[in-house]
């Protein structure tokens, strides 16, 4: 213990620090300006993610409960850094709010919520975890207070994520049953693959599949992601999602190994529905959050791929992609933010001609857009490869097959947007929208992003290696 | 199966503590057998963070009463197209 103890949960330790000091400052009420406290919040956030660079000590506390290593500060730097674009994003829509303190508040309880449970080694801290990251998330949607869709989309994200938690649970329990322990490592070498830890993973199984949003527990995706407002929305497809797949990877790699088997054909099915049934939905949907709501839907599918090949280059390029989508993602959530905090309007229509006035966001946009999709000069481009290539070293062409044709259905709603903003006529369009510093900052991290990732080589490689050890 | 069926929001919640109550009393039961006191603790914080659920929850519908007048989930259909 000592002060070694405080360096191997340091990144906890800073953001229940900072979620103090955030509390001090309500109940100080000494603030001025709005403007003044975003930027503050933001360059704590910025130092928070810069932190996560130095003295990371790997370790494991609490018997075990509680352990990091190199491959889990890399996932929570990813984290931390699409929390820090999602709170320059959130400056447009916050600026005027009168509960700015509160949205930091929760955003970052989640983000801790998230933290411990990726870096947990037992149930309870698990779930523990979970809980925290899922119950702020839906006052969080609850965030527009006086628009009936926002409180309407909260109601649905409590209900599903409480049903989700207590399936989840319930698997648990069996397993703890069958075992007669909560710790992940040493469960899993008492898996045997009998009926009632079937039962027990299928439990499992589900309650994951309900947070990762993959068909057919998808149905409240939608709906939550529409009513919620942009930055939520943005911080509900890439954060929230991104931590769970880092779970659902430490779960099934070290809880359940000795059921790959059993895991490799619920996965296969879930992947080839989740793929297909993404992109169907997302070609006739109308609204934007609607269309990335699906989108992302069946981004999760191609994750799920590349876990599902069983092999450390599988999860590699999972967190490889994983890092690709933030900032893809997040780029387009950043227009999509600004246009709809401004204008209010989200309609795909509502883009149209939205070039001729906004040529900058109208780039950043299509650019990232296309590497979701998956076109070559982008990062979109390697992730999907290494992903696919992942998928078919375990020489299951039926599944790469259906994933490549899928990703041929994406271009086309993906292009079908770029033609909205770049080609199409419109009377009327968007006027010329002017960002605040924060939010082109934002942009252009994101633009940055999305081009480098692709070009550093590096870093999947690097990546190989920490998931190796 | 309350959950599924059931079209009032408090009574939906209500069915989610009863499955969260069906997982606790399988908790002890496990503990009692193994002789192993973790998964009693498990139940004190599964019962905590049902009551952090339930107040969020609360609150929640009640935002959505005071819009609609109603915690009936069959409203909710705003959203669908």
């Amino acid at each position: 213990m000592g002060t070694e103890f405080l360096l191997v949960m340091k990144s906890e330790m800073i953001l229940t620090g900072i979620i103090f000091l955030l509390l001090i400052l309500k109940v100080w009420d000494g603030i001025k300006s709005n403007t003044s406290l975003l930027y503050f919040v933001n360059i704590l956030l910025l130092a928070n993610f810069l932190w996560g660079f130095c003295c990371n000590t790997e370790g494991s506390l609490f018997n075990g409960m509680y352990q990091t290593n190199e491959l889990i500060f890399l996932e929570k730097s990813i984290l931390n850094l699409g929390t820090f674009i999602i709170s320059l994003f959130a400056f447009d829509y916050l600026k005027e709010n009168d509960n700015t303190l509160e949205f930091f508040i929760l955003l970052l309880c989640t983000l801790l919520g998230m933290d411990f449970m990726i870096s947990s080694g037992n149930f309870l801290m698990f779930y523990l975890g979970l809980e925290l990251s899922s119950i702020p998330l839906a006052a969080l949607c609850n965030y527009d207070l006086h628009k009936t869709k926002s409180s309407e989309s909260a109601v649905k994200m409590i209900l599903s994520s409480a049903f989700a938690s207590c399936i989840l649970l319930f698997g648990v329990s069996m397993l703890y049953g069958t075992t007669g322990t909560l710790n992940f490592s040493e469960m899993a070498p008492q898996l045997s693959t009998s009926k009632l830890q079937m039962l027990a993973f299928l439990f499992i199984f589900s309650g994951f599949a309900f947070k990762l949003s993959s068909v057919p527990f998808h149905l409240w995706t939608a709906d939550v992601y529409e009513g919620a407002p942009a930055p939520v929305t943005a911080y509900l497809s890439v954060i929230s999602k991104g931590s769970i797949v880092f779970i659902f990877i430490t779960a099934l790699y070290k809880v359940f190994p000795n059921f790959e088997h059993t895991w490799y054909h619920v996965l296969y099915l879930s992947i080839l529905v989740t793929i297909t049934v993404g992109n169907l939905f997302a070609i006739r949907q109308d609204n934007i959050k609607r269309f990335l709501a699906f989108s992302s839907i069946a981004q999760v599918g191609y994750i799920m791929l590349g876990i599902s090949s069983t092999s450390i280059m599988g999860i590699s390029a999972a967190i490889y992609f994983l890092i690709i989508y933030t900032f893809s993602n997040l780029g387009v959530f950043g227009v999509v933010s600004l246009v709809s905090s401004q204008t209010g309007k989200e309609n795909i229509n509502d883009f149209k001609g939205f070039y001729t006035n906004n040529k900058f966001a109208s780039w950043v946009i299509a650019i990232c857009l296309f590497s979701l999709a998956g076109i070559p000069p982008t990062a979109g481009f390697f992730g999907k490869m290494f992903l696919v290539t992942a998928g078919a070293s375990k020489g299951d062409y039926l599944l790469v097959i259906v994933a490549v044709m899928n990703m041929v259905i994406s271009l086309y709603y993906y292009l079908r947007l770029v033609k909205a903003i770049f080609i199409d006529n419109n009377d009327q369009p968007i006027a010329s929208l002017k960002g605040s510093l924060p939010l082109r900052l934002a942009l252009i991290i994101c633009l940055a992003g999305v081009i480098a990732t692709g070009f550093v080589s590096g870093l999947f490689e690097h990546i190989t290696t920490l998931a190796g050890k | 199966m309350g959950v599924l069926m059931r079209r009032n929001a408090i009574i939906i919640f209500m069915c989610v503590e009863l499955m969260l109550n069906a997982v606790n009393l399988l908790m002890v039961a496990f503990s009692k057998m193994f002789n192993d006191p973790s998964s009693q603790i498990f139940v004190f914080f599964i019962m905590v963070v049902a009551a952090a659920e339930v107040a969020v929850g609360l609150a929640i519908i009640v935002m959505m009463y005071r819009k609609v007048h109603s915690v009936d989930i069959n409203i909710l259909n705003r959203l669908k197209h």
